[in-house]
């Protein structure tokens, strides 16, 4: 058992992932000798040459085509898309292709492939270097979106992504890369080896994907919420005293339903969190699952705390993202509704 | 600003869009499309630089003479019986192409695609692979598939949806897929494939193995940017891929000049990348095999990817939904100098003396009767339109390997 960052993580799993499958290869614009912008492949180069780990050319619908041909072939490849900002270039090869192939060919091709990829604002990126583009995933059949919150996390379901059999949208959330970042940009960050959930073995561990963790149990609100937005919750909650069970969706495709559907019926009261626009963003989705499922259970109308319906602004990024007075406001707001 | 002081004081701008040299009503006449002798081309070592035979990429590789001989250093690889072989293959595809037009017109499932007068580049392209190799086709590449034991039978319930269609009525007809048979599951988004080739390749070169892939695409879906991710990755890697551009010159009513305008060759775009470019007669079984083979031994032999602009003409529709004589010359087909790829072959055949008119004729009635009973066969199992279909509840199978908690919720709804 180590502690480890996000980043750390995310590299022991592949590391590991390497090791027990020589089909596990991993290639994307600077992650071989360079080790990836954000380090997450330093290092595997070295240990498993370059057939195994590679650069590739600045050509997004390339790298994941690629991989859909390498996948069909029998190789796992878990792919690098610098920033998610720029995977549009290779979305047609998710949404129409690697989605699909499984199902088209009835199993005659599969696509065991993972497109990792930073995600989430917070680092002054700009409007290109900050997008949660993950509904453009949930929307799609035949792909699984995962999106870790912490270390522990991030280790286990990168590795369970990989020896999945379906192509996985695996999206980091990069302002929890050092640290459980609560959205209090103007206060230190407690780093990841202060945090239980930066303890991580150093071996071969899964964690399963499609199941939720409840962060924290309540009795009055459930939060529904996922990535950097765990943590921001998690403040809203301690500075408001408001009793709130705190859901880590972990996974939004496939959703782990009976999870949300509990805690909903148990609490009557949701309040739904993401950074990704608001609009058709996939609030909406849960929205509609907890419409569908616990209608008659709830108290108050269910209220979303989202970035807004705007590019992500630079130099206004604190008032774009929805930090903990937001959610405190809406959990204030959703328990005072009769 | 007044628009004469623009540009210098010049004129005015103006925008150059290329409309192709015949439309309807026109006569067509292609004297100045420049067709070079058969057996001129010379015969490059299959571990030569792109540079070096560059000039491939401008002629047309040609074998089969206005006689019918074999010429010239690509000629002599193939065995009479083994252009038999191929002569029937391409009978076998003309036949099944008319048979399932005809199906489609009779309202026996929604649509085709036909090869007509293309019929060449795929049944001689699948003798240049092994057992194990992979192509990644376009829709029109059913040639592949029908110079393998693959059933014709099977292709048929495909086309019809029906009860026996191995892929369950999924996808539209003539995606079929088939791995075994070295067949990647077509898409219907064009130029997808181009690029998955080329991974699948470099999958091969990882993991050691002798396996090569090849890749299709049509002259209009060049445009697409997967063609340039194509050669960039396969051109990088220098994977083991032949590399296909079937030049038929139309893409639906787009003439290949909206692709290219009259600047270069298809196969030039290979030459930026260093990518050897062969430009070959997409109507010569000879031709297309030489330079298919010549391809498939060099990306065997590790020495990286070939591109091949096949150059053809595409005699019918683009599909069954749409009337060709709307955009160009009824006329066209037969003016396009090339000809036709059956009678080029059975006419070598007959100049060599081991083929006749009657053997032709007989051969063709055979297989005709054997693409008739197949289809009877196939209908035994149902069409489009009155079925019987697979089950509806296969329709919630394998969107995943497992299907999660959401599906199989909407399937309960769906009560199937």
């Amino acid at each position: 058992m180590a502690r480890m960052t996000m980043i750390q993580a995310i590299r022991s799993a592949m590391e590991n992932a390497m090791e027990r499958d020589d089909n596990v290869v991993v290639f994307g614009e600077d992650v071989g000798f360079f080790g990836g912008v954000f380090r997450c492949t330093q290092g595997l180069q070295e240990k498993f040459g370059p057939q195994r780990c590679f650069d590739s050319p600045i050509n997004e619908s390339g790298i994941v085509g690629a991989a859909v041909g390498m996948a069909a072939y029998g190789l796992r490849p878990c792919v690098e898309i610098q920033f998610a900002d720029y995977v549009y270039p290779g979305y047609d090869q998710i949404a129409s292709e690697a989605s699909r192939i499984r199902y088209r060919s009835r199993n005659d091709f599969t696509v065991p492939m993972v497109v990792r990829m930073p995600s989430g604002g917070g680092i002054f990126g700009g409007q290109t270097h900050s997008q949660s583009p993950e509904a453009l995933f949930a929307h799609i059949s035949g792909i699984k979106t995962v999106i870790p919150s912490n270390p522990y996390d991030a280790k286990g379901m990168l590795i369970a992504s990989i020896e999945d059999d379906d192509p996985v949208m695996f999206l980091e959330p990069k302002r929890l890369y050092n640290g459980p970042f609560d959205g209090h940009h103007d206060r230190p960050v407690t780093p990841w080896s202060k945090h239980e959930l930066g303890e991580v073995p150093d071996a071969h561990y899964t964690v399963p994907l499609g199941k939720a963790a409840v962060r924290r149990e309540g009795a009055d609100v459930t939060i529904l919420a996922y990535g950097t937005m765990v943590y921001v919750a998690e403040a809203a909650v301690k500075e408001t005293g408001i009793d709130a069970e705190i859901i880590d969706l972990r996974t939004i495709l496939p959703l782990d339903m009976e999870t949300i559907e509990a805690s909903v019926a148990k609490t009557g009261r949701c309040v739904i969190v993401h950074e990704a626009t608001k609009t058709c963003g996939f609030g909406a989705e849960l929205m509609a699952v907890v419409m569908e499922g616990c209608f008659y259970h709830l108290q108050a109308p269910v209220i979303r705390v989202t970035g807004y319906d705007t590019p992500y602004p630079h130099a206004h990024e604190w008032e774009y993202f929805p930090g903990p007075k937001r959610v405190g406001d809406a959990l204030r707001k959703v328990m005072e509704a009769a | 600003m007044s628009p004469d002081k623009l540009n210098g004081g010049d004129k005015a701008l103006s925008l150059y869009v290329p409309e192709p040299e015949f439309r309807p009503g026109d006569t067509p006449n292609f004297s100045d499309v420049p067709i070079p002798k058969a057996g001129a081309a010379p015969r490059p070592d299959i571990d030569v630089e792109a540079g070096d035979v560059r000039d491939l990429a401008y002629t047309i590789i040609r074998v089969l003479n206005r006689d019918g001989k074999a010429v010239g250093p690509w000629a002599g690889l193939l065995s009479d019986d083994q252009l038999k072989v191929g002569l029937e293959d391409m009978l076998r595809v003309r036949a099944f192409d008319a048979r399932m037009l005809m199906a489609q017109r009779q309202g026996k499932t929604s649509f085709y695609m036909q090869a007509l007068g293309e019929e060449a580049i795929a049944c001689a392209f699948q003798k240049a692979l092994q057992p194990g190799d992979m192509n990644f086709p376009t829709y029109r590449q059913q040639g592949l598939l029908l110079s393998t034991d693959y059933p014709v039978v099977d292709m048929m319930n495909q086309i019809y949806s029906n009860a026996a269609d191995p892929l369950l009525g999924r996808q539209l007809p003539i995606l079929y897929s088939s791995k075994e048979n070295g067949f990647f599951t077509v898409s219907g988004n064009l130029a997808t494939q181009f690029i998955q080739g080329v991974g699948w390749a470099m999958a091969s070169a990882i993991k050691g193995d002798t396996k090569i892939a090849a890749s299709w695409i049509g002259d209009g879906s060049t445009a697409e940017s997967d063609f340039h991710s194509a050669l960039v990755f396969a051109s990088t890697y220098r994977a083991p891929v032949v590399m296909n551009i079937v030049n038929n010159q139309w893409a639906i009513s787009t003439f290949q000049g909206i692709a290219r305008g009259k600047a270069a060759t298809f196969a030039s775009r290979g030459l930026g990348f260093g990518i050897p470019a062969l430009r070959v007669d997409g109507n010569d079984y000879l031709a297309v095999y030489a330079v298919s083979k010549w391809a498939v031994d060099r990306a065997r032999a590790g020495h990286g990817p070939t591109l091949i602009e096949h150059v053809t003409y595409r005699v019918g529709g683009h599909s069954t939904s749409d009337d060709p004589s709307v955009y160009r010359p009824k006329e066209e087909s037969s003016a396009w100098p090339l000809g036709d790829p059956i009678e080029r072959l059975k006419n070598h055949l007959i100049a060599n003396g081991v083929w006749s008119q009657a053997q032709h004729v007989q051969a063709r009635e055979r297989i005709e009767i054997d693409i008739a009973e197949a289809q009877k066969l196939a209908e035994k199992n149902g069409t489009l339109h009155d079925g019987p279909h697979s089950t509806p509840a296969s329709m919630f199978d394998d969107v995943y390997k497992e299907m999660p908690l959401h599906l199989r919720r909407q399937r309960q709804e769906a009560g199937v």
